[in-house]
Formats: C-alpha cells, sequence, structure tokens
C-alpha cells in the first residue's frame, strides 16, 4: 500500500515538474542541485567551514534575500501608488491608515534600511577573510557597484513618499551635484565650458538638473526619481546580480584558505 | 523636568519594560547555555558557604536584576541615569567643540579595541561590556531627549547598524587572533583545519532557509512594532532645520563642516568608491586569502578599518544623533535648540598669510578685472595655500616612498604605488582639516570662491 506522498510524488504531474526523486538519498541530493532551476545556482558540494555562519554571516544572501522582499513589496506598492503632485502623499497616507496590507510600506521602507546595513556587513566581511584576493578581485569590483547601486535605490525611494522628510533629504544630497566640478553650477571650473560669453553650465544645465529634471525638487524630479527607483537601478542590479552570483562559482566558490 | 509631552514617559517606561525583559531572557539564556555546556566550573569566583558562585549564577543574577528593572519600568518608575552623568555627559559634549571631543574619544576607543583586543575577544568581556552597554542605554532612554533622537523611526536602524558591527568585529577578531596564535605555533588557520565537504543539499540549502524565514520574521515584527515615519506633506517654502540626508549619506553631510560640497559631495565619495575598487589591485599581500587574520595583513586591516569604522560610520553616528538646528553640536542628552548660537571665526590660510604675518590686507580680485589679471591676482593671494596642496600631493609620495613606504614602492612598481598613496593622501587630508579646524580655526587652505574652488 502506497502512501499518499508517494503517490503524489510518483505522479506525472509532480513529475512532470521536478525533474527528480525526492532528494532522500545521496544520489538524489545530487541530482537535484543539477535539475532544479532555482538551485543550480548551488555547487554539488561544499567546503564544510565555507558555509559556517559565523565565517560566512550569510550577508551576503541575506542582502539578496532582501533584494527579493524588496522587489516584491514594490511591485505590490506600484500597483497602489501614483507618482504625481497630487496623489503621492495622499496614497502614502492612505496606506498608513486605511489601506488593506499597507503594512507593506514598512515592511518596504524597514527591508530597505536592512538591506543597506546588509551590504556593508557583507562588504566588511569579504574584507576580513581577504575574500577580494586573487582569483576574486573582479567581483569585488561588482560588489561595490552594487553596494553603490543599493545606497542608491534607497536614495530615489526616499523621495516618493513626498513629505517633508522625503523632499528636503533629496534636496540635501542632491545640492551637491551643483558643485561637481566643470558640470555642476557652482562648481570649480564650471567656466571652462562657455561659448564666448554664453555660459553652457547654468542652473538650468549642469549636473544638479540632470538629475532633478528641475531646478529644484519638484514633479518633473519625482517621475525621474520613480522610474530609476522601479525600473532604472533595479534592471542594472539584477544584471550585476546574475554577474557577481556566477563569478562566485567560476572564482571557486565560497571563498576559503588556499 | 520636561512635563509638556506626557506621552513620553509613558511610551519610554513601556518600552523599556520590555527592553530589561529581553536583557533578563539573554542572560538567562546564556547561564543556561554555560552550564549544559559543563563551563560553570571553569571559574568559581568565589565560596558563599559552601555553595559555588561560579559565573552561570553570576549571568543568572544578572537577569534576575533585569527582571526587577524591568518590573520597575513596567510599574512606570524606570531607573533614570544619575543627574551627575548627565550633566557631566552635556558638560563634556556641549557646543562645537564637543565634535573634537566626539571625535577623539570615539579614536581612542578604536585604538583601544584594536591594542588590546586579545582582552575584549575574551568572551566573558565581550558579554560584560555588551550588557554594560545595553544597560546604560536602557538607563539614557528616560532621557528625554535622548529617548526622541534614538527612538525616531528612521534612526532605529543606526542603533542596530552600531550593535551589528560591534557583534560582528568581535566575532572577526576572535577568530583573526586565534589564526593569528596558531600562525606562531605553525598551525595553519581554523578554517584550513577542516577540510570535509558536505552536500549542498540538505546542509546549505536548509540554513538558507532557515535564515529566509528569521529575516521575514524579523522584518514583520519590525513592521507590526513600528509605523514608517511619514511627515507633513512636502512643502518647498518651509525648511526643516536641521534638513538632513538620508543617514547612509549623513558622513558626507558632516564633511560638508570641513570642506565644500564640491570636495564633500562629489571627489572624495567618487573616490571612496574607486578607492574601495581599486583594493583588490593594490594588496599585493597574498596572505590571508580566504580566512580571519590581523597580524598576517596587519597595513591593510588598519587602512579600512580606519576607512570604514573611523572614517564612516562614526561621522554618520555623529550626524545621526549629535548634529541639530544649524548642523550645530548637541550632546546626547542636550535639547535640540534652535536658537542656540554658536560663533565661529574661521579663517583662510590667505588672511592669516596677508592679514597676520605681512601685515597687509588680502588682495582682492576687482570686477572690472579680466579673467587673466584675476588669475593673476588670485595667484598672488593663495601661492602659500597652492603650494602646500601641491607640495603634500607632489612631493609626499616621493618622499614616501624613499622612507616608510620602500618596501611598497619596491613591491607595487610606480603606478599601483601612485596611486595606494594618492588614495592615502586623500583619505588622511579629512582628519588633517578636522585637527587644522581645531586648532586654528582654518577654514580653507585655498580660497578661490571666484572659481568656487576652495579646498
Amino acid at each position: 500500500m502506497a502512501s499518499l506522498g508517494e503517490i503524489i510524488r510518483n505522479s506525472q504531474i509532480w513529475k512532470s515538474v521536478f525533474r527528480h526523486p525526492a532528494p532522500l538519498d545521496r544520489r538524489n541530493r545530487v541530482v537535484v542541485m543539477l535539475t532544479n532551476f532555482f538551485l543550480h545556482l548551488h555547487p554539488v558540494s561544499v567546503k564544510k567551514q565555507g558555509i559556517a555562519l559565523s565565517y560566512t554571516w550569510c550577508m551576503g544572501g541575506v542582502t539578496f534575500f532582501l533584494f527579493l522582499v524588496e522587489t516584491i513589496t514594490g511591485v505590490l506598492l506600484m500597483f497602489y501608488y501614483r507618482p504625481t503632485l497630487e496623489w503621492a502623499y495622499h496614497d502614502i497616507l492612505d496606506l498608513r491608515d486605511v489601506t488593506s496590507l499597507g503594512i507593506l510600506r514598512e515592511i518596504h521602507r524597514w527591508g530597505a534600511h536592512a538591506m543597506v546595513i546588509t551590504v556593508w556587513l557583507h562588504m566588511y566581511r569579504v574584507f576580513l577573510t581577504g575574500s577580494y584576493k586573487p582569483p576574486r578581485e573582479f567581483n569585488w569590483v561588482v560588489g561595490v557597484i552594487l553596494l553603490l547601486l543599493t545606497l542608491l535605490l534607497s536614495f530615489t525611494g526616499y523621495l516618493l513618499p513626498w513629505d517633508q522628510l522625503a523632499i528636503w533629504a533629496i534636496t540635501v544630497g542632491s545640492n551637491m551635484a551643483r558643485a561637481t566640478p566643470i558640470l555642476g553650477n557652482e562648481g570649480p571650473g564650471q567656466q571652462l565650458l562657455s561659448i564666448g560669453s554664453i555660459d553652457m553650465i547654468t542652473n538650468a544645465s549642469d549636473a544638479r538638473f540632470a538629475l532633478l529634471g528641475a531646478r529644484f525638487v519638484g514633479e518633473e524630479t519625482l517621475n525621474r526619481f520613480y522610474i530609476l527607483h522601479c525600473i532604472a537601478i533595479p534592471l542594472v542590479v539584477a544584471f550585476l546580480l546574475a554577474i557577481h552570483f556566477w563569478r562566485v562559482r567560476k572564482d571557486g566558490g565560497i571563498s576559503g584558505p588556499l | 523636568m520636561h512635563g509638556f509631552d506626557p506621552s513620553f514617559e509613558a511610551r519610554s517606561a513601556e518600552f523599556l519594560g520590555f527592553f530589561y525583559l529581553a536583557l533578563a531572557l539573554m542572560n538567562a539564556t546564556a547561564s543556561l547555555y554555560l552550564w549544559q555546556a559543563g563551563k560553570d566550573k571553569i571559574k568559581v569566583w568565589f565560596n558563599l558557604g559552601g555553595v559555588a558562585f561560579t559565573n552561570v549564577l553570576g549571568w543568572l543574577s544578572l537577569s534576575m536584576l533585569c527582571v526587577i528593572l524591568a518590573a520597575a519600568a513596567m510599574g512606570g518608575i524606570p531607573p533614570k541615569l544619575p543627574g551627575w552623568f548627565i550633566r557631566n555627559a552635556n558638560a563634556a559634549l556641549t557646543g562645537n567643540p564637543g565634535a573634537i571631543v566626539y571625535t577623539l574619544a570615539t579614536t581612542a576607543l578604536l585604538i583601544i579595541a584594536y591594542y588590546w583586543r586579545r582582552f575584549f575577544v575574551k568572551p566573558v568581556v565581550a558579554w560584560t561590556l555588551f550588557n554594560a552597554s545595553l544597560l546604560l542605554m536602557g538607563l539614557a532612554m528616560t532621557n528625554r531627549p535622548f529617548w526622541e533622537i534614538v527612538a525616531k523611526p528612521d534612526n532605529v536602524p543606526i542603533v542596530a547598524l552600531v550593535f551589528l558591527l560591534g557583534f560582528f568585529t568581535w566575532l572577526a577578531t576572535y577568530k583573526s587572533v586565534t589564526n593569528d596564535d596558531r600562525a606562531v605555533e605553525g598551525l595553519p588557520p581554523l578554517e584550513k583545519d577542516d577540510d570535509e565537504k558536505v552536500l549542498v543539499w540538505p546542509d546549505l540549502v536548509y540554513t538558507e532557509l532557515i535564515c529566509m524565514i528569521a529575516i521575514t520574521a524579523l522584518l514583520l515584527i519590525w513592521a507590526i512594532l513600528l509605523k514608517a515615519p511619514l511627515e507633513e506633506p512636502a512643502s518647498a517654502v518651509k525648511t526643516p532645520n536641521p534638513s538632513k540626508a538620508p543617514w547612509y549619506f549623513l558622513g558626507l553631510q558632516e564633511m560638508l563642516v570641513y570642506y565644500d560640497p564640491w570636495m564633500a559631495g562629489v571627489v572624495l565619495p567618487s573616490l571612496v568608491i574607486v578607492g574601495l575598487m581599486a583594493i583588490p589591485y593594490l594588496d599585493f599581500n597574498k596572505k590571508g586569502n580566504g580566512y580571519y587574520t590581523i597580524s598576517q595583513r596587519r597595513f591593510a586591516y588598519i587602512i579600512f578599518q580606519v576607512g570604514f569604522l573611523e572614517l564612516w560610520v562614526t561621522l554618520i553616528v555623529l550626524g545621526t544623533f549629535l548634529r541639530g538646528p544649524n548642523w550645530n553640536f548637541f550632546g546626547p542628552f542636550e535639547e535640540w535648540d534652535a536658537h542656540k548660537v554658536l560663533v565661529l571665526n574661521n579663517i583662510d590660510l590667505s588672511q592669516i598669510l596677508w592679514n597676520d604675518i605681512f601685515g597687509t590686507s588680502v588682495p582682492t580680485v576687482t570686477s572690472d578685472m579680466g579673467t587673466f589679471d584675476s588669475l593673476l591676482v588670485v595667484l598672488k593671494r593663495e601661492w602659500l595655500g597652492l603650494l602646500s596642496v601641491a607640495l603634500y600631493f607632489i612631493v609626499l609620495p616621493p618622499l614616501l616612498a624613499t622612507t616608510v613606504f620602500r618596501k611598497f614602492f619596491i613591491k607595487m612598481g610606480f603606478v599601483r604605488y601612485m596611486t595606494m598613496v594618492t588614495l592615502l593622501l586623500f583619505m588622511a587630508s579629512l582628519p588633517i582639516k578636522m585637527a587644522l579646524r581645531w586648532a586654528f580655526n582654518l577654514k580653507y587652505i585655498v580660497a578661490i570662491p571666484e572659481f568656487f574652488f576652495n579646498i
């Protein structure tokens, strides 16, 4: 008499979805890693000390998981939130006070803060174990770019609630761009780019203007940051994550003493 | 003392009740672990009428003390910091000189922690310090200014960051010290001792699953307990004081005290990113690849810790918790008074040179001068500053290459050596400018506002 579990696992439907028997013996525990799309990121076997929590701190994995949490909660929030001066603040207010599952915004915001922290801790661990040393130099570079993009993701998202906290934080942050050398309206070398007496770099054509889409944080900025936050930066991050993970495998897996 | 916020005391007492309960649970777990693991007999502190008062009983009594504290907090009378402590802390840290005290104190703490790391990695020392800092924080939470800044929803992550960094730095140092001791005995690092391989299913995928569940639970609890901040609707005419960037950029905003935006906001952050990326190509030390160690890569370790813990994290903590209205420095127990006026008479190097040394007025650019003429005036006015900066970046590298960095220069070659030294000089320029500001009220070494070029 076969158990219900066995009947399910032997059915044609189950077998068509999972291309391997249940990972209960050594052979199938190897096979599952090779035939499952989600698991094939991993090798089949690893050094025991390489996956010790006290060694890896699991911070890279946690950062990736938080990225997934941010993506899922972010997509759900996009169904509700409208990035316009008229509605942005009201939609966030509704998410706080009346909308079912408005807690998604809390998860999204705290997840973002947590992601900034875990990505720093991941960098910290990789540095302290010297894991950027050959052959992993380039993957460290990719990691630094991902760290920068994490900060930019958080920074662009900071504006979206469109409250006092949001626009003044972005104003303070983006004021720096005004002082970009040569390309900023108040940056050194700003006079270099001019035709005759016509200044090419003004407050309506400098680096800050490119960032904000206007001379101050306004409707154009909200639109620009919304697209950067929801589409442009996540796409680049997803692309670089794929490279980052692939290189972890190709450069010899989780680091350990040579 | 400050009776106009009736909800503060109730909210802080409620929080502290759970806070002390968590502390009690933590210490009870610790003593249970020590007892179960048979580690209670290692050190008998003293005998109490025939009953050995071991470390297990010690942590258990701390746990019971925390239960009493929790009961007091829940009853609305949480124990407070003594008045003399608050007065002295405020006196030591009030006003803009407070940034000097804060910076020197954190630097000293980091140096002590590094130099005596063998003492601090002992679990019992670390656990004692951890408990002490949590208890101090609990006591401080009854102080309204402290509570308001620490319990601000967006600041909670920074409190978490400080404790997490403390824990992970301890863990890494603990492992490094173990490995360094083994190296002295000629043994390989602990990470190498165990070459056993395991299957990813189940050993790794289960760990990942548990991590995912734990993080999900943590996020859910955090989201339920703490509302995301939402202030008044955006208004372009009502500027909040202080206006702060998001917390992870507050180290950069703090640099604005010492540098103009083009340096603090553009050049230095870009160099941080470039410098981080350059690390693997500059660090030629083959040791310490894939295991924790300090003594085998001391130089890289110290430079990174100075950059990360001292110049990045402590500046963020300073910018978040201790900078109030007008970016003035406020002690942790000090009210944020927007009308507090601090007189700052910062002067440029050219002013010192022309006014104080030459005894004449500083040459000025007038509006009828052409670009060339004004450049000449600027050069005449700023020659000392420009010369110092040039000496710093051009003369120091070869000087260092023939002295302290001799071995580096020989091993690295010209290009890699120059890259490293230039990055290090930029990094060192921040503490140098801080020291010059504190010692001489120096604002700019080179002040050319005509071309937005101030250093």
